[in-house]
């Protein structure tokens, strides 16, 4: 089992205690009514899928609830690094 | 190639199977086809023996990065079923389920289909209500699906425990008869060889690393790791990699990858009749006719291309094989493994033309692609000889994240995710 280190609680806990959220820093569109098809297309189904380093969220569910960001290799599954939401894209 | 048949079998048994030949050659790459599949898993492999077959292009080569059934198609739980909730859907898979019958003659190599029924448990209210309208809609739709008692589920799968007391109370089941199992490797080598003498080129090892497109964009051939091949047909049948390798040709694909998990018991006599499926409690299980119990887990959580899922996502599915089937308690599990699958937001696949021309795909399937394999291969195989797709795979086409009309099999269906 994967050890994530949450950045709040700053500790190393197991997957089981932390739920994926998908693709990280897909940011939902200021004026939706603006926005193309295309573009809904975009912010709702594409994602990354990259064979390789990726950007995701996970929250600590069984933990402090909070969301975080991560970047973890998805070809050896280890975790670059974590960091809190609202810090920039690492 | 030789005939297969009881006598050569016999022939050969004489020789102590000493002198088969190989089953088709290990080709290497020339410098242009008229069509090139990249993925060699049964998916790609049938498209590649259905355009020579079927649509008269035989000079075709199917680029495999690895080997030769090495990915998700020797790594499933060979379950085949149709009783998809929607008209789109029940068409497309029991499109693949009447090729299903037939093929093992038509390919002359024996792909093992067999029919011993897919039976689907109800827990609670919400699954017998769910269930009972999936039989009404495939019914509607010609593909069989009927409902059994608790009692009745029973005497078609004795293993099974259905006593009220049970964590999982089994309230009724859903039974399609013409569900079943097939041999997964003998679908990649059937079609394989049968490809092959109809002139096909195999070619392993060979994995693509970029693709050529001309000055009106139109796609011209591939750069692979055994030299570039010019063509003006591309079919992408990559499953788990997809979307890599769909970024050569400049496209985002809407597909995450996930590893999903399978494992099986050491082997021991014929004890499981059918298949089970149980969507609420996540686990499905069939006996293989080498006498291992085959069971299948839920996708793990996150996006990977590992080819390996956490330990936690298979304990889970067995504590729940244990409940249901209480006989299965003591035995020991042999091996366990991971394919990537693609999985689409709305859970259908994609299958047919993109933005791109030339460059044709079918991904998508998610955890269910094994049993569409002759039906994804024969409907690829038509997109790209005819340039526009067949009426079972259009809906099923990109645009429809575009314009919304997705086929929501996710929430709907009658499917283990």
């Amino acid at each position: 089992m994967i050890l994530i280190h949450c950045p709040y609680c700053d500790e190393k806990r197991p997957e089981i205690e932390f739920a994926n959220a998908g693709q990280a820093h897909v940011a939902r569109p200021l004026d939706p009514s603006s926005q193309s098809d295309e573009e809904w297309e975009a912010y709702l189904f594409i994602r990354a899928n990259p064979r390789g380093r990726h950007h995701e969220r996970w929250r600590h569910v069984h933990g402090c609830g909070r969301f975080f960001n991560a970047v973890r290799d998805t070809v050896t599954d280890k975790f670059e690094t974590t960091y809190k939401a609202g810090e920039p894209r690492r | 190639m030789t005939h297969h048949s009881a006598f050569s079998l016999f022939a050969k048994a004489l020789g102590g199977h000493q002198d088969w030949p190989e089953q088709w050659p290990d080709a290497a790459p020339k410098p242009a086809y008229d069509a090139i599949i990249v993925g060699g898993g049964g998916h790609g492999l049938g498209a590649a023996y259905y355009l020579a077959k079927k649509y008269g292009i035989t000079n075709v080569a199917v680029l495999e990065k690895g080997w030769i059934g090495g990915g998700n198609t020797g790594r499933n739980t060979t379950i085949i079923r149709s009783n998809y909730l929607y008209d789109e859907s029940a068409h497309l898979y029991d499109h693949a389920v009447k090729l299903w019958d037939g093929l093992s003659q038509e390919l002359n190599y024996n792909v093992m289909y067999s029919k011993r029924g897919v039976m689907m448990l109800a827990h609670n209210v919400h699954d017998v209500q769910s269930l009972q309208r999936h039989i009404n809609a495939n019914r509607l739709n010609g593909v069989d699906n009927e409902w059994l008692t608790p009692q009745q589920a029973k005497d078609y799968c004795p293993p099974l425990n259905i006593s009220p007391d049970a964590r999982h109370p089994v309230l009724g089941a859903a039974l399609q008869r013409r569900g079943g199992t097939a041999r997964h490797d003998s679908v990649a080598w059937g079609y394989a060889r049968a490809a092959a003498a109809l002139g096909v080129d195999i070619i392993q090892n060979c994995a693509v690393t970029s693709i050529r497109r001309g000055a009106d964009g139109a796609v011209e051939g591939v750069e692979t790791t055994r030299g570039p091949i010019a063509t003006k047909r591309i079919g992408v049948s990559a499953a788990g990699n997809t979307s890599v390798v769909m970024q050569m040709a400049g496209l985002d694909f809407p597909l995450e990858s996930y590893p999903l998990q399978a494992l099986v018991s050491e082997p021991v006599k014929p004890t499981f009749p059918c298949v089970v499926m149980s969507n609420t409690v996540h686990a499905y299980m069939s006996q293989s006719d080498k006498g291992e119990l085959v069971i299948g887990a839920g996708t793990d959580q996150y996006v990977s291309y590992s080819q390996r899922g956490a330990l936690h996502i298979i304990e889970h599915t067995l504590a729940a094989i244990c409940e249901i089937f209480p006989i299965y308690r003591r035995m020991r599990m042999l091996r366990t493994w991971g394919g990537i699958v693609d999985v689409t937001p709305d859970r259908s696949p994609i299958l047919g033309k993109t933005p791109v021309k030339g460059l044709y795909v079918n991904c998508g399937w998610g955890t269910g692609g094994f049993k569409a394999t002759p039906g994804a291969g024969d409907l690829l195989a038509y997109t790209m000889a005819k340039d526009e797709p067949h009426p079972i795979n259009a809906p099923f086409n990109l645009d429809r994240f575009r314009n919304g009309r997705l086929i929501d099999e996710a929430a709907a269906a009658a499917v283990a995710h």
